[in-house]
């Protein structure tokens, strides 16, 4: 054998030893098995980053998201709206410099359509504590079905650099207890989704 | 292969005192130049990642936030494409003209290359420090940097591309002159897959940057998606030349530090063609939770088709130790199934950084990477300090890391420079090493409580509500701090010997170069022997390489461990779809 610095005389195409051949059949084993998790997950996991997307121009968005707070208005907090729409209802979150709104409030165990988009540059919404996030893009209207699991005070924090007011912008996602017991509370949802 | 090989090549060049090999002037000239702005690039990014961490470390929180972010955008561009970009030219050079023994073709298209690449690089750099980019290294559209940002990334990008030309044209002329036997070296044929990758990625750098630069001028409008859709074609690609040409440096401080072999040419290089074949694909890591594109495009290109690339590094993990083992157990060392690791050249910086870098990247980088990249596993991850807590085990525990283990060869090999700080040398790859997957791993769990990456003050002091982390999260941004300060002074470190080396360092003397010392790592003054003979060769190919395969063994349990752990984690969260 010779080193990597060495031009190869001759034919090289050789068979591979008994170990390296056994390694290569795992690891492509292992590679199927990380492959085949994807599409798993789609039909039976809990959580997919699919959606419904569209384009959307930002003006649109606005004046849609202007609606939604209109219809579910319950209050306001440091001049951000705080709505309390009802469980199967679409929601909608605009990110902007350097703001989230409005601030949602969510009963458990029930399912809605929480559209995102954003006015001007990027943004990233990651909800807190639960760590989960979505790129946010202007003209674009990212629409994902959600189901809280569990009651709590929810913070927004954008997670993609949008200049120089990026670390003050914070959102809110409050999640109540529904009115039933959780499996109920299921089933409700499962009704307004009708 | 001996020092009685004494032609000096007249006006052409020069022959290697160890390795035997013709070096054209010109070659050695440009392998300089560009390892020297590569290290200072690296100085820059050093320097900003100080900042960054000591800003990040909210007990210390140094700088105001429009330095931060100013730093950071320095960050990226010195590190992940003036440093690495510059050095991977030097590469070529080195895998082109000077393994085949040929010249470069044409050395006055070299100095135009890197004219533009220093003219384009500063041009980037004083533009950031004027306060005109403040857009961080992937700049999306619609943050808006000033033109010259752009057009400099562009001449920076074209020099680039002469210079893979140039290694293109080598191969030809080597070809032509005969001036090799066979097959080309697998390093020069791992350098090839790179050049490939980086000639394909820069293209999609020239159409991503021409477009942003006219819009920049207000000439044409650019879509926000797609700028992420192509930039990611260009940024993620390009981390595939750096994994290219990484693996080939492995390969060849594998020869040069302790006589590593080739265990199947055919099983390597096919390896090596499987990055090539599935490396746009990448750009979807960036984009799994965009709303841009749909779940089957996302699942096929996020896996590069089925994992295929991902199989060619677990093959090279395997290889590359694989290789250094046979190569010890030839050499004598068989006790046992771990006396070739035992007994490896620890005190020499070539072989340290070499394995610490192979071990990092495959290790570290290599499972957080497959996990974050699983399309639906990135939705706890995106954005977080998941993300570089990954790549800075990846490019830089495994790249740079790599990069600086093969300065200590290219010092006396092509500077003929004796390794200054001797003393210093030998830990510096520890150092480094060890502190970066100190951060790299804190960035990874503080990441996992949801840790916001690019963010100057975790604590809002100032926002609309506030945010309390988890009171583990302080610790781990503390030990993330320690960890980029150590990394950081193994950086400095490395600096301070190949700046004192190559400008004030003794003339290694070729006729007495056996003998060692200091300054002379032990591959240089003593090239290992690579043939054997007699019955015992037989015996030790029989064998094969038992302790790779508890390495690889230990690699893959825990490789499963924490990616289902990630699933896990990821089915307690709220269902969404
Ligand atoms: C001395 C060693 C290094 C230290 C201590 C270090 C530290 C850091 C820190 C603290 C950040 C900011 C993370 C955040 O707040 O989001 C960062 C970002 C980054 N680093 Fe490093 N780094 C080092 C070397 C490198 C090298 C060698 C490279 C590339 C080859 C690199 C590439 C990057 C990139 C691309 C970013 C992301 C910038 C962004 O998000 O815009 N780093 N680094
Ligand atoms: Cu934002
Ligand atoms: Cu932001």
């Amino acid at each position: 054998m010779h080193s990597a610095i060495v031009s190869p005389k001759g034919v090289w195409w050789k068979p591979a030893g008994k170990q390296e051949k056994l390694w290569v059949t795992i690891a492509f084993v292992w590679c199927m098995i990380l492959f085949a998790m994807m599409p798993f997950w789609h039909f039976k996991g809990g959580q997919n980053p699919s959606g419904m997307r569209s384009r959307v121009d930002p003006k649109d968005f606005a004046a849609r998201a202007q609606r939604f707070v209109e219809d579910y208005k319950v209050g306001d907090e440091n001049g951000i709206p705080v709505v309390a729409p009802p469980a199967g209802s679409d929601l909608y979150l605009v990110a902007r410099m350097w703001a989230w709104s409005p601030i949602l409030k969510l009963k458990k165990g029930a399912t809605y359509t929480l559209h995102l988009s954003a006015l001007d540059v990027n943004h990233g919404f990651s909800l807190y504590p639960i760590n989960i996030n979505f790129q946010v893009v202007p003209g674009y209207d990212y629409a994902l079905t959600v189901t809280p699991n569990d009651v709590g005070e929810y913070k927004i924090i954008c997670n993609e650099f949008c200049g120089i007011g990026h670390h003050l912008m914070v959102g809110k996602a409050i999640v109540e207890e529904g009115e039933s017991t959780a499996s109920a509370a299921a089933e409700v949802s499962e009704v307004n989704n009708e | 292969m001996s020092n009685a090989m004494a032609d000096t090549l007249q006006g052409w060049g020069r022959r290697c005192q160890v390795t035997g090999l013709k070096v054209h002037s010109e070659a050695e000239k440009l392998i300089k130049v560009n390892a020297v702005v590569a290290v200072v690039a690296f100085l820059v990014g050093v320097i900003a990642a100080i900042g960054l961490v000591l800003t990040r470390w909210q007990a210390v929180h140094l700088l105001p936030a429009d330095w931060y972010y100013r730093l950071m955008t320095v960050h990226g561009m010195n590190m992940l494409i003036f440093f690495i970009l510059f050095f991977e030219m030097a590469v070529l050079y080195f895998a082109g003209p000077v393994l085949l023994n040929c010249r470069v073709p044409a050395p006055k298209v070299g100095w135009l290359a890197f004219g533009l690449m220093v003219l384009g690089a500063v041009m980037v750099d004083v533009v950031i420090f004027a306060g005109k980019a403040d857009v961080l290294f992937t700049s999306y559209v619609p943050l808006r940097a000033h033109p010259l940002f752009y057009l400099g990334v562009i001449l920076f990008a074209v020099g680039a591309i002469l210079v893979t030309c140039l290694f293109f044209a080598s191969l030809v002329v080597a070809k032509r002159e005969q001036t090799y036997e066979g097959s080309v070296p697998l390093v020069t044929f791992g350098a090839l897959t790179a050049a490939i990758i980086a000639a394909i990625t820069l293209l999609h750098g020239a159409a991503i940057y021409i477009p942003t630069f006219l819009w920049s001028l207000n000439i044409i409008p650019i879509d926000p998606e797609l700028y992420r859709v192509v930039w990611w074609g260009l940024g993620h690609s390009s981390q595939q030349i750096n994994v290219a040409a990484m693996v080939s440096v492995w390969y060849l401080l594998g020869g040069l530090t302790v006589g590593a072999v080739v265990l199947n040419e055919k099983i390597s290089r096919s390896a090596f063609s499987l990055y090539v074949l599935f490396i746009s694909m990448a750009s979807a890591h960036h984009l799994l939770v965009d709303p841009g594109l749909g779940p089957a495009w996302k699942v096929w290109n996020t896996s590069y088709a089925m994992y295929l690339a991902v199989l060619a590094s677990m093959i090279h993990g395997f290889t590359v130790p694989a290789g250094i083992e046979m190569g010890q157990r030839l050499r004598g060392l068989v006790k046992g199934r771990f006396e070739w690791l035992r007994k490896a050249p620890w005190g020499d910086p070539g072989f340290s950084g070499m394995f610490l870098s192979l071990v990092i990247f495959g290790f570290f980088g290599g499972i957080t990477g497959v996990t974050s990249g699983t399309e639906q596993i990135n939705i706890i991850a995106h954005n977080t300090l998941r993300i570089p807590g990954h790549f800075h085990v990846t490019v830089v525990g495994g790249t740079a890391l790599a990069f600086m283990a093969v300065t200590y060869y290219v010092l006396p090999l092509i500077f003929q420079r004796k390794v200054a700080l001797w003393g210093l040398a030998k830990i510096q790859p520890y150092l480094f090493g060890v502190g970066i997957v100190i951060m790299a791993m804190s960035m990874t769990f503080a990441g996992s409580f949801g840790v916001p990456r690019r963010h100057w003050d975790i604590t809002f002091a100032g926002a609309a509500t506030s945010v309390e982390f988890h009171p583990m999260v302080d610790m781990l941004m503390g030990t993330m701090a320690i960890g980029g300060l150590l990394a950081a002074i193994g950086a400095l470190a490395y600096i301070a010997i190949a700046v004192l080396s190559v400008f004030f360092g003794q003339k290694v003397d070729w006729s007495r170069v056996g003998d060692g010392g200091a300054g002379i790592p032990q591959g240089v003054a003593k090239l290992p022997k690579q043939a054997h003979t007699g019955a015992a060769v037989e015996q030790v190919h029989q064998a094969g390489t038992p302790g790779t395969m508890v390495l690889v063994g230990v690699f893959l349990t825990v490789f499963v461990l924490y990616y289902f752990v990630n699933w896990k984690m990821l089915s307690m969260v709220w269902k969404i779809g």
